[in-house]
């Protein structure tokens, strides 16, 4: 009953059977002319050089509903979502379509990343998560921005108190350090800084879903910096007036940009956004932070089309576009989807999905081994869930980005330990 | 009332600061000339002459026409404010949105104590006449909110039901279109009243409760519900910990945003009884279960909303524990009739008085007086509130049973508060509100659109936290690089190019223009008082030399100096 097996499903596995479902030809003729040549790259440049991989993390607040997106092919999952679920592929309109044996992917993708997922461009992780089992958006969010051990876990013998004030993704851009010369940035692109990024390094931030305004002039910027000079937020202030000008000449050149391209006018919400940010991480910011609202599906949360469908196309078509405007740096880009925790496996009385448990994080890039990574169990009856109520984590996010932190940029275990206090990184075969 | 005989008082009111001495001297008639411009110089000397006899501890009347443009507008109120300490004068910066000379008036004359206790027990709200006249014109607050929220219903449905594509969409529009006014409506109010009004220590309350017990505007149609739940909470938030929780709880605001609107027997949703614990009493870490949640949940089963008029059909024996108030319902068919065990102690079907009394538990429960002890002196005091404090506030809530004004005074009069003056860095709220307030004192802001796009742009806009645990007060979360540069972009908006100020704050269509200054202010008491004594030595240079070459970027180039960003 309690299935459990190893998956390491390639790329290549993923591609043979989606095009064998039944492709329609103009997609894949689509995907033959249109979309990079899938190969191997070497990643981790040795030490002192000039650092091109890029990291993105999209944190999906609310919980996303998982379980809707990366579908498992059980009759277990029809018979717990009587109303929301989604059809075998090929079982007419509002099917999900063809990925693996196992799962099944939403339509809602169908128009952006599915030549990106075919082409092995995107890995999905089930089963991922944080071990906390507080159901609380914001206890969960906070814990997994920060990356340390659970109250309650034991610390390895000799490990210190681990810091609570620093995220994650600040203790890895303190451990690449000088790796990041002084042109390339750490940059959250939200309003404010997420605890993620918070921490002894630096880290700028500023949205890019409005328009900039016209910054502060050069007069006046050298007054700021004389009035906060040998103040706490002296650097603060400095990394700001320069993420400005940089973000500034940005929108100028996209205001330059051909009238009828695709995404300076027409792009919207997180699609326009993305769009920006590619254009900002093409150049010089090498890890990037962006945050999505809008899972938290308590109530009618659709199934083919509805508000998750909804919210899925505006993701996806954003992480696109990312994908596009970055050029040939998308080789050298991992982006990492995650949300707090997943969704109840059955759905409530509200034909929506209360707070579970194990989620799906998307690992896309240029270079990544797409699929479907990681342990997983066959969810065939109320045994193999979390509770007997959501999908269990079989992959602790700490592990999974730890691994792909050893490979992107050849971290050794000393290193992994201070992002990471207490994890153990795992190689899901990601990159 | 501290100013001597009136020949000296007279000499007095026609005066301006002298910046180098902090000390008043008579301006020459070119200088008042400078001031006030020169068309309205008869005004100006017209208004000093007639200043002589008005009472300052009232409200003045609004006059028949509108004031000459000046820099002071009540020089007797500036010079009392100069004369306050500046430790007093930097206490009440911190409780308050910010000092202005009003503020600085009162305490001079009633002492820091006295003063605290008249703004911990305040009188119904003294507001301008011009912002009440504002605010009576409001549709939140015309039409009741369950006419409101039937009437748009209704809109939508006949919407809706359009066949044309194209009528529909645009009839669709007008039905979002007036929820939209709606939640704009509830935000100036807010703003208005937080920017104008002299009670400001409930105002700093007021925003503290509404984010501690936060909704979001954009879940359904909340935007017709936040201005009244504003209003609910603001009754209560220098009275008792017991019956603002009750206030939040019987809210349909709340009930529908945290779904509990749909919390029924046999189809229980625990989004609600999670957050009633975790949040908004005893605290993350109290000790509660997962049992204790899904219990909570059945407790609070059957409390929701009822939009349709007439009270639902029931089973006559049900009907005595029918609740039907506005669009509040309690509806017992809906309710889990079974015992309940919350936190170890057993709860017996009763209906609505099961709530009730689980509330009495929370509300008096030691978890909940330390975590919202260590909420408030956060608020006020950030990331320095030493855990001794908090202890304190605790043990005064404990005794008190929740009095908010009585653990608010334990807070102010600590020495840990006088310790860390200075050192609070103050969230966007703080910030763009004591801008504005420092900008225009002793002006009437009639309009909060230049404020609202301010929060927004800081990403702390009202009702904008889309998820239940509200903004951070940690400096962390506020202190970024991006905060810092948007907040200079938002500090120019609110003073206007050249300091001439934003014309937006006092215009409203069929208002006439208020009375007081509006460009943006330079060196005010207020500012001496609270920012000047303390201004670095780079500070200080940066601003007299900005004085001396481009004075029309001095109000800019204080509202940004880095003192400004903490009280």
């Amino acid at each position: 009953m309690h299935r459990r097996h190893f998956l390491h499903a390639g790329a290549r596995a993923a591609l043979a059977k989606g095009l064998a479902s039944g492709l329609a030809s103009g997609l894949a003729s689509g995907l033959a002319g249109g979309l990079a040549l899938h190969g191997t790259r070497t990643w981790a440049a040795p030490a002192g050089a000039a650092l091109d991989t890029r990291l993105l993390v999209v944190f999906l607040r609310g919980a996303y509903d998982a379980c809707n997106v990366l579908v498992p092919q059980t009759s277990f999952y029809a018979e717990s979502r009587p109303n929301i679920a989604l059809g075998r592929p090929g079982s007419g309109t509002g099917a999900a379509l063809a990925f693996d044996g196992d799962w099944a992917l939403t339509p809602a993708l169908q128009a952006t990343l599915y030549p990106r997922i075919l082409a092995g461009e995107v890995a999905f992780v089930p089963f991922a998560g944080i071990a906390d089992l507080s159901r609380s958006h914001f206890e969960t969010q906070d814990r997994v921005e920060l990356g340390l051990p659970l109250p309650g876990d034991a610390l390895p013998p000799g490990m210190a108190r681990p810091d609570a004030s620093q995220g994650f993704l600040n203790r890895l851009a303190q451990e690449l350090g000088a790796r990041l010369d002084s042109d390339q940035r750490v940059m959250a692109f939200t309003d404010r800084l997420p605890i993620a990024l918070q921490g002894r390094r630096m880290v700028a931030n500023m949205s890019l879903g409005r328009t900039a305004r016209p910054a502060t002039d050069a007069r006046q910027a050298a007054l700021l910096q004389q009035m906060y000079a040998g103040t706490t937020l002296e650097r603060g202030v400095q990394e700001g007036l320069d993420t400005q000008r940089q973000v500034a000449a940005e929108m100028a050149a996209e205001m330059g940009a051909d009238k009828g391209g695709r995404n300076a006018v027409s792009a919207r919400g997180f699609d326009l956004e993305a769009t920006r940010i590619a254009h900002l991480m093409r150049e010089q910011v090498r890890i990037g932070f962006v945050d999505v609202g809008g899972w938290d599906t308590h109530v009618a949360q659709g199934g083919a089309t509805g508000a998750l469908a909804q919210r899925i196309a505006d993701l996806s078509r954003g992480l696109d576009s990312f994908a596009r405007e970055l050029g040939p740096a998308w080789r050298d880009t991992v982006v990492v989807v995650i949300s707090e925790f997943g969704r109840t496996f059955r759905e409530n009385g509200n034909r929506g999905t209360d707070h579970g448990h194990g989620s799906a994080a998307w690992v896309l890039g240029g270079a990544v081994q797409g699929g479907v990574h990681g342990e997983q169990v066959a969810l065939t009856g109320p045994a193999a869930l979390n509770q007997g109520r959501d999908w269990p984590v079989l992959t602790d996010y700490r592990s999974l980005f730890g691994g792909l932190f050893q490979k992107m940029y050849g971290l050794d275990a000393a290193q992994l330990q201070r992002v990471f206090p207490g994890a153990a990184p795992r190689d899901l075969k990601l990159v | 009332m501290p100013l001597p005989a009136t020949a000296t008082a007279t000499a007095t009111k026609a005066t301006a600061i002298d910046r180098t001495t902090f000390e008043y001297r008579r301006p020459t008639l070119a200088a008042l000339a400078r001031l006030a411009g020169r068309a309205a110089l008869p005004g100006l000397l017209a208004t000093l002459a007639g200043c002589e006899n008005a009472p300052t501890a009232v409200a003045p009347a609004r006059p028949a026409k509108p004031a000459p443009v000046i820099d002071i507008s009540d020089p007797r109120q500036e010079a009392d404010a100069m004369r306050v300490s500046t430790l007093d004068a930097r206490r009440v910066d911190r409780v308050s949105f910010g000092v202005d000379a009003a503020l600085l008036q009162q305490v001079g004359r009633l002492g820091w104590e006295r003063w605290l206790d008249a703004q911990l027990h305040p009188g119904p709200a003294a507001l301008p006449a011009a912002v009440g006249e504002r605010i009576a014109r409001m549709r939140i607050v015309r039409e009741p909110l369950e006419a409101r929220v039937r009437a748009d219903v209704a809109q939508r449905k006949a919407a809706d039901a359009i066949a044309d594509d194209e009528q529909k969409k645009a009839a669709q529009r007008q039905a979002q279109k007036s929820l939209e006014t709606q939640a704009d409506e509830a935000d100036q109010r807010w703003l208005l009243q937080a920017v104008n009004s002299p009670d400001q220590v409930r105002e700093r309350m007021v925003w503290f409760w509404v984010n501690h017990f936060s909704i979001g505007r954009n879940k359904a149609n909340l935007r017709a519900f936040v201005g009244d739940y504003e209003a609910a909470l603001r009754a209560h938030a220098l009275g008792r910990f017991r019956e603002l929780l009750e206030a939040s709880v019987f809210n349909p605001a709340m009930l529908r945003y945290l779904d509990n609107e749909r919390n029924a027997a046999g189809q229980v949703n625990e989004n609600y009884a999670r957050e009633l614990l975790e949040l908004h009493t005893l605290g993350v870490d109290a000790g509660y279960t997962q049992a204790d949640v899904q219990e909570m949940a059945r407790v609070l089963t059957g409390l929701g909303l009822r939009v349709e008029p007439g009270d639902a059909r029931l089973r006559p024996e049900q009907q005595a524990q029918y609740v039907h108030s506005g669009l509040l319902e309690f509806n017992p068919a809906r309710h889990d009739a079974g015992d309940k065990t919350v936190l170890g102690q057993s709860v017996h079907a009763a209906g609505v008085t099961e709530i009730r009394q689980v509330l009495d538990r929370l509300a008096r429960n030691p978890a909940t007086a330390r975590h919202l002890s260590t909420q408030i002196a956060r608020y006020f005091v950030g990331d320095a509130a030493s855990p001794a404090l908090v202890e304190r506030m605790t043990q005064r809530w404990l005794a008190t049973d929740g009095d908010i004004a009585a653990v608010l005074k334990t807070l102010f009069t600590a020495p840990e508060f006088d310790a860390t003056l200075g050192r609070h860095f103050k969230d966007p709220w703080e910030y763009v509100v004591s801008a504005t307030r420092l900008a225009y004192d002793g002006s009437v802001v009639l309009d909060a659109a230049p404020l609202q796009a301010g929060l927004r742009q800081l990403g702390e806009a009202p009702f904008g936290h889309e998820t239940p645990e509200g903004y951070s007060a940690a400096e962390s979360a506020w202190a970024s690089p991006g905060q810092m540069t948007a907040r200079f972009d938002v500090a120019r908006n609110l003073v206007g190019g050249n300091g001439n100020g934003n014309a937006a704050l006092f215009r409203v269509d069929g208002m006439p223009a208020p009375a007081g200054p509006t460009k943006a202010r330079v060196e005010s008491a207020a500012w001496l008082r609270t920012q000047a004594p303390r201004s670095s030595e780079a500070t200080r240079q940066a601003l007299d030399a900005t004085l001396a070459t481009h004075p029309g970027d001095w109000a800019w180039a204080a509202l940004v100096a880095p003192e400004f960003m903490r009280n």
